[in-house]
């Protein structure tokens, strides 16, 4: 154990120079100029300020927090205060620094985002003498606050914290999904009272509500779950009442959980790193392509997409127990290099010149129709949707389902220890090519609705970064996690989305967070919960 | 009695160098074997060609009269042959009854069709994959333990625990390597009766590797001794005790002209 650290003044400062070099980071790199166009607050504030403020805010409340070293006494007020303020200091001086050479000397050569722009935003539109003494007292001032709340009681602490995030969350997804230009000053106001209102009220209440809850008759309990479901169903089931454009992201999001699903039976329950993903996601498309364009003239069934996708799934779920036979007895870093080849190679074979009698080379394939049931055309996002969510679901069932069965058991055996699992009786070869199997036909699932939601299809949308991005999504969401695929996809794949101005930030945004995640919270988002079997199941008599 | 499995003239070798030797040993049917002796004298190594685990250069394994050679680990767990690890290796993000269970699963027989499905069958048997596991971890003593992550069991839980999974395959043979590393006196005494009602109660034979000579002497009927890849002694404990070769390939020559230890 640790003896009793002695605090040093030396930590905020350090603490306040790391967040002003984010801060820098984040000015120069262009995110804090290409969101000034995006308003948060109507007139008032843009998310580009917003960035500037969460760094503040989050380097001023950690500078706070290690006021009070760790086995350490608590720290008094006015030094936790001070602490938070040298941070706020600190981020302004590297700010100040940025604005002072920067008007010197022109910095554009190297960092094209160091703009006037940039730099009127930095000192209030102050110009330099006086922006900058602004900006300095603007730390300051942030520090101190961010430091009250930290001393504040936590119940407070946690509503105001809620309060301050719902607001940009809510006002960035609302004028995205309506073309709106952010909430007006008193909307925002009114988000900021509710939600935190509401956080208080239910940090309060939450406990007496479970007991009361589980004191229930377990009849009623379990009408009080199905009556759960059946709001969680028909608020996803409404959805596509936002719109055309929502419901694209949607559509795009679901692909994506699809896809997830699958691929975390492979990586998640069985341990085996595929980064070949794409490849099964692609050939789930290019069949269905192939049975429904009528451009495809040496194979002119062009059936209806409902007759092709069976066919797509289950070649792709061939392909997977293919692929799978050679990589049977690598492991780890070995096999993801292995798979990474297999991904390149399909997508290299479809570009290629050699099939491009068959499909179509770099010109893909096109005129894919939507699908169709019963004359009813799934011709807009809003439609589709509803095919996605109907997939979704199913691939849901099938990974909970395999997850508690002697498979699933047996897949996790061979991510824990292979040997031992061997040694078990596992049949490796077997359990293994399942997995491949499985996890492919979800993707060919993914790719087969992909490519009639497209119409058209090309190699080149069946890259590498597909493969990385599904990984990431399991990876944020919690691996093995089926809601966290999920809470994933929507953090990596949907809110990107939405944030278009972002689009060419967003590798960097995901390497930031996978490098966070593997600090912070290794084991994601919403992480694999074990079923308890011993105590549970007991006596279903006695427990009902 | 009957012999259980019967090492012919087993050989391994690593390179240039000689694991296991020419090594021929009999384990009689219901009995407690121990194999002693110095490190690196190739036990372990022996262990892992019976489980299929090293593929042995020379030689046969034959368990119930019918060779083992070549076949898959996992075959040969179903032949009935089971082991633990010398550094415990638990499924250790599972819990304690589902690393049971793993052990249970070579005797169910539902796949992907009757998981997805829930069919009949395969209801009926998790339930008794569940129950048999439940069984195991109250013959084992880790009634109540059940739904815990493996990894957060004490040390002389997840030995017993590595044991229960071991047992839950059926086992006519089990192979114990080590089973009282890092165990104290209590401990000890505690495995010691743990093997013999094993044998006892569940009619295995046990082949055990262990450098505690108070379990070796105490509990087994007969004792290997093996050195540098070869066997250099075998008999009864009293009789291993006092054999010459025993005492130089522990103590180093000279020790015995002073008389046995």
């Amino acid at each position: 154990m640790k003896s009793a650290s002695k605090f040093s003044w030396m930590t905020p400062v350090t603490t306040g120079l790391i967040g002003g070099v984010v801060a820098l980071f984040l000015s120069l790199v262009g995110i804090v100029e290409a969101s000034l166009g995006r308003y948060v607050i109507t007139g008032i504030l843009s998310m580009g300020q917003v960035f500037l403020l969460a760094v503040y805010a989050i380097f001023a409340v950690q500078a706070a927090q290690k006021a009070t070293p760790e086995h350490g006494e608590k720290a008094p007020v006015y030094r936790t205060l001070a602490c938070a303020a040298i941070a706020g200091l600190m981020i302004s001086i590297v700010l100040a620094l940025l604005v002072v050479v920067g008007e010197q000397i022109d910095l554009r050569g190297v960092f094209i985002h160091a703009t006037p722009v940039l730099y009127d935003l930095l000192t209030f539109g102050l110009g330099v003498p006086q922006g900058i003494f602004v900006l300095l007292g603007f730390g300051l001032l942030m520090g101190i606050l961010f430091g009250v709340l930290v001393l504040l009681p936590k119940a407070l602490r946690k509503s105001i914290g809620v309060g301050l995030i719902a607001v940009p969350v809510l006002s960035v997804t609302y004028s995205a999904l309506f073309a709106g230009r952010g909430l007006q000053l008193p909307v925002a106001i009114a988000v900021f009272v509710i939600s935190a209102v509401a956080i208080f009220l239910w940090d309060r209440f939450e406990k007496p509500i479970r007991t009361r809850s589980q004191a229930l008759p377990s009849g009623q309990q379990r009408t009080m779950r199905l009556g759960v479901w059946v709001l969680a169903g028909l608020f996803v089931l409404a959805l596509p009442l936002l719109g055309s454009y929502p419901s694209e992201v949607l559509v795009i999001t679901g692909i994506f959980v699809l896809m997830g699903l699958g691929l975390n039976i492979v990586v998640g329950y069985a341990g085996l790193l595929d980064l070949g993903y794409v490849a099964f996601f692609a050939i789930g498309a290019y069949v269905m392509a192939i049975f429904t364009s009528p451009e495809i003239t040496w194979f002119p069934i062009h059936t209806s997409f409902w007759v092709a996708l069976p066919f797509a799934v289950l070649t792709a779920m061939l392909a997977g127990a293919i692929l799978g036979i050679p990589v049977l007895n690598m492991r780890g870093d070995y096999l993801a290099i292995v798979t990474l080849g297999f991904g390149e190679i399909i997508r290299l074979v479809a570009l290629s010149d050699w099939l491009k009698p068959l499909i179509g080379g770099s010109n893909g394939i096109t005129q894919i129709p939507k699908p169709t049931t019963f004359g009813l055309a799934f011709d807009n996002p809003q439609k589709l949707y509803y095919i996605v969510v109907i997939g979704c679901v199913i691939a849901a069932f099938i990974a909970t389902r395999l997850k508690y069965s002697r498979l699933g058991r047996n897949w996790m055996a061979i991510r824990e220890d292979e040997d031992v699992a061997q040694a078990m009786g596992i049949d490796l070869v077997r359990n293994k090519l399942l997995a491949f199997a499985t996890g492919a036909a979800l993707s060919g699932l993914a790719g087969a609705i992909f490519a009639s939601k497209l119409t058209s299809i090309y190699p080149h949308s069946f890259n590498l970064l597909v493969s990385i991005n599904v990984l990431a999504v399991i990876i944020v969401g919690g691996l093995g996690s089926i809601p966290g695929v999920i809470i994933g996809a929507v953090a990596l794949v949907g809110l990107p989305e939405l944030l278009r101005e972002f689009a060419e930030y967003r590798l960097l945004v995901y390497g930031a967070v996978l490098v966070f995640m593997m600090l912070r919270r290794p084991e994601g988002l919403l992480p694999e919960a074990r079923r308890k079997l011993e105590l549970h199941e007991m006596s279903p008599d006695v427990a009902e | 009695m009957a012999i259980l499995l019967s090492a012919r003239d087993v050989t391994k070798r690593f390179g240039g160098l000689t694991a296991v030797n020419k090594l021929n040993v009999n384990i009689e049917e219901n009995s407690i074997h121990s194999i002693i002796g110095p490190n690196g004298a190739g036990k372990t190594t022996f262990f892992n060609c019976v489980t299929g685990f090293y593929r042995h250069d020379e030689g046969t394994v034959l368990f119930k009269g019918e060779p083992l050679d070549g076949m898959q680990p996992d075959r040969i767990t179903r032949e009935g042959i089971a082991r633990t690890y010398q550094n415990i290796r638990l499924f250790q993000n599972m819990t304690v009854i589902e690393n049971v269970m793993v052990g249970f699963q070579s005797h169910l027989t539902s796949g992907w069709i009757g998981a997805v499905f829930h069919t009949r069958k395969q209801r009926e048997e998790e339930k008794l994959a569940v129950e048999e596991a439940r069984k195991m971890l109250g013959f084992v003593g880790l009634a109540g333990r059940g739904d815990w992550m493996s990894k957060n069991l004490p040390y002389g839980d997840q030995r017993r625990l590595e044991i229960g999974r071991a047992l839950a395959t059926s086992p006519d043979l089990l192979l114990l390597d080590e089973p009282a590393a890092g165990m104290n006196p209590a401990e000890t005494a505690d495995l010691m009766e743990f093997i013999k009602r094993l044998r006892a109660e569940l009619g295995i034979t046990i082949l055990l590797i262990e450098h505690h000579m108070q379990v070796v002497m105490g509990i087994s009927d007969l004792v290997t001794v093996m050195d540098f890849g070869e066997k250099i002694a075998e008999g009864t404990p009293r009789e291993v005790q006092n054999d010459p070769h025993v005492i130089e390939a522990y103590l180093g020559r000279g020790a015995t002209e002073n008389g046995p230890a």
